[in-house]
């Protein structure tokens, strides 16, 4: 059973396709990632799936509705945290929540169960106005209101962007107790490093899913042999590996550069040896396993 | 209604705890109110008036003390040259010239017939019309007290031969501006607070992204308009009030002659229309700039054309038709109709059946226009 059924979903904004021919399946109870840059058409994505933007090409079911027949029952059954803080600002953390829950026909104390390992940790704050609050503490609260009617989809719209990584790490454990609680979640993030908590992720470009696979399985996927090179001038070393035959790409990824060796047969000590003879200064370099985003750099120049 | 009831208290709570917006609403009606009216008198005073006397006459004495004692008229100087009194109104000091010739009171007795000469500075038409106008009423006045006192001996009966007009004023026996004007800019008043604040509202929930928020859930769109309408009423209502009993009754006396429950029932329904205006404003706009000079563009044509300033009836053809499709006209005739005149609901059913009209098309509009998803 899916909770989300995307097929070839579409959507134009004049002559900018912001989602291109898009399908994709989100099974009940999974945490699903959409991973990619910024305007590559996942909060286009979001907006139709919760109803508030219709497609014009293409389907999407959720919880077995058609959003755009029956956006009414969608509405009822799942909560939608927007990118961008939306709730009422000069309303307390308490208030908004109250409020929340009474236009969804239920009560803090219902679902209290759901939030409370959330709420808990905002419970000191529970008089100040929400506009107030840290970043941290307002995705928190967000997160509350977006669940106080105990949703069974849940769209969480890039929820840590512009937060610090002790917030984000927090915010992941949280959504893996949701996970517990079978609600099926889809999330957004330009995050890479996030993309592995996901069961399965689809990378995203310019509107098209490039692919759909658990983090393990892209990665496995990777075609190339991955090497980390380091060495004392970084920019030099860049352009030199770029004139370099032998390498297939190289990227810059903090202290390293990451390169593909187009000849899958080479070991590490031929690359070395070869390496050594071009470049005038010592260097480092080891054979890595490629991460979600190396996996995600050559999708993209495919 | 569960639901609307807390719409209602959210809505209330976030504008009671808007520092900016709170005074703003029932403040600056009530000092507008106490402002304008005293300010802006229809009533010309203060006419300065610069006398050239060649007589030096016990007459021109007479005419002159009559001028100054009207309460209309300021002295400027009191002069025998012309040319200096001119050279007074060319410097804006003077508004007006009254020459009187030599021998005004030797001809007077004479010949019974005499000349003086106004001039007058016409830069201000409304000033030069009105103390032109007062003036010759004064002059009127002076020449029957003159006819009267020369001619009572031998013909009395032919100088009471003629037809004089006498007016009465009904419904405002002194022709009192304030009394017309303070419940026509009260009308004013709540349609402004009554306009921009409800369109703006809306429009900020949509800048801010809340109402995102509020469109994902399965809230009713007539739930949602009722929870922002029902607000604005009630504090036009409350606007309404004070400026009503407080300040036309408190301040300025106006005891209103028609029933005030006629009045607050057509208070009512006009709200409901303007209150829809605003709605749709805010339907149409994407941000509080928007809304404010779309508002503000509208609210200025409603308050010049709507017979607050200017009668109605003496614009061009073309004009009446603004007039009349204007919902602020049909209020302000209501309000001196039922404050000054009494006229109960028989007198102003037209006007309830017109504004109905205004308030089924716009709030209908309104909501047909506002969308849950784009």
């Amino acid at each position: 059973m899916h909770s989300v059924v995307v097929e070839n979903l579409r959507k134009q904004y004049k002559e900018n396709v912001a989602v291109d021919d898009a399908s994709f399946k989100v099974n009940e109870g999974e945490t699903f990632g959409l991973i990619g840059p910024d305007g590559s058409g996942k909060t286009s994505i979001f907006r139709m799936l919760a109803t508030l933007l219709v497609p014009d090409g293409g389907e999407a079911h959720v919880c077995g509705w058609d959003v755009v027949k029956n956006y009414k029952e969608i509405r009822k059954s799942v909560g939608y945290m927007p990118g961008t803080f939306s709730l009422y600002q000069d309303l307390t953390v308490e208030e908004n929540l109250h409020f929340f829950a009474t236009i969804f026909n239920t009560t803090i104390t219902e679902n209290y169960s759901l939030i409370k390992d959330i709420y808990v940790q905002l419970e000191p704050f529970k008089n100040r106005r929400s506009g107030n609050l840290s970043g941290g503490m307002k995705q928190k609260l967000a997160l509350c209101c977006a669940l106080i009617h105990r949703p069974e989809v849940l769209f969480l719209d890039e929820p840590t962007t512009g937060v610090d990584t002790v917030s984000r790490k927090e915010f992941w454990e949280m959504l893996k107790k949701l996970k517990k609680e079978g609600i099926t979640i889809l999330v957004s993030t330009p995050y890479m490093d996030e993309a592995t908590l996901c069961e399965r992720i689809g990378l995203i470009q310019k509107g098209r899913l490039l692919s759909i696979d658990p983090p393990q399985v892209i990665i496995e996927k990777y075609p190339k042999a991955l090497y980390a090179i380091k060495s004392h001038n970084m920019i030099e070393l860049l352009s030199a590996l770029r004139e370099l035959p032998l390498i297939g790409s190289v990227h810059s990824f903090g202290e390293h550069h990451h390169i593909t060796i187009v000849d899958r047969t080479l070991t590490l000590l031929d690359i070395r040896a070869t390496l050594e003879k071009e470049l005038p200064y010592p260097f480092q370099i080891d054979k890595i396993e490629p991460s979600v985003e190396d996996c995600f750099i050559q999708l993209m120049e495919k | 209604m569960r639901t609307l009831r807390f719409l209602l208290v959210k809505e209330f709570k976030q504008i009671f705890r808007n520092r900016t917006l709170l005074p703003m609403i029932f403040l600056m009606p009530l000092i507008q109110l106490l402002i304008l009216p005293l300010a802006a008198d229809y009533e010309i005073k203060n006419i300065n008036v610069y006398v050239v006397d060649h007589d030096k006459s016990t007459f021109s004495r007479d005419l002159i003390s009559m001028i100054i004692s009207s309460g209309y008229f300021k002295l400027v100087d009191y002069d025998s040259s012309y040319k200096r009194a001119l050279s007074e109104v060319e410097r804006n000091k003077a508004d007006l010239i009254l020459e009187i010739p030599n021998d005004f009171e030797r001809n007077l007795n004479r010949d019974r017939v005499q000349k003086v000469f106004i001039a007058i500075n016409a830069i201000n038409g409304t000033k030069a019309g009105l103390g032109g106008s007062y003036l010759s009423t004064i002059l009127k006045e002076f020449n029957k007290n003159i006819v009267m006192e020369l001619d009572h001996s031998f013909d009395g009966k032919k100088a009471l031969k003629r037809i004089d007009v006498v007016n009465s004023n009904w419904f405002n026996p002194y022709l009192d501006y304030k009394t017309f004007m303070v419940p026509a800019i009260l009308v004013i008043l709540v349609t402004m607070i009554g306009a921009y604040m409800c369109s703006l509202n809306i429009v900020k929930e949509k800048e801010i992204g809340t109402i995102e928020q509020i469109n994902v859930t399965p809230i009713k769109k007539h739930v949602y308009v009722l929870g922002k309408l029902i607000p604005f009423w009630i504090i036009g209502m409350g606007v309404f009030s004070i400026g009503f009993f407080v300040i036309s009754w408190g301040v300025y006396g106006i005891v209103p002659i028609g029933n005030i429950l006629l009045l607050y029932g057509y208070l009512a329904l006009y709200l409901v229309a303007l209150l829809g205006f605003g709605l749709l404003v805010s339907t149409y706009a994407e941000n509080q700039q928007q809304a404010m000079s779309v508002a503000f563009f509208f609210v200025m044509i409603f308050i010049l054309m709507s017979g607050l300033f200017t009668p109605i009836e003496s614009m061009p053809e073309w004009a009446k038709w603004i007039a009349k499709g204007n919902p602020v006209t049909y209020f302000i005739e209501v309000m001196r109709m039922v404050v000054l005149k009494g006229s109960g609901y028989r007198h102003i059913q037209n006007h309830f059946l017109i504004m109905m009209g205004f308030a089924v098309v716009l709030n209908f509009w309104a909501i047909a226009n506002y969308r849950k998803t784009s």
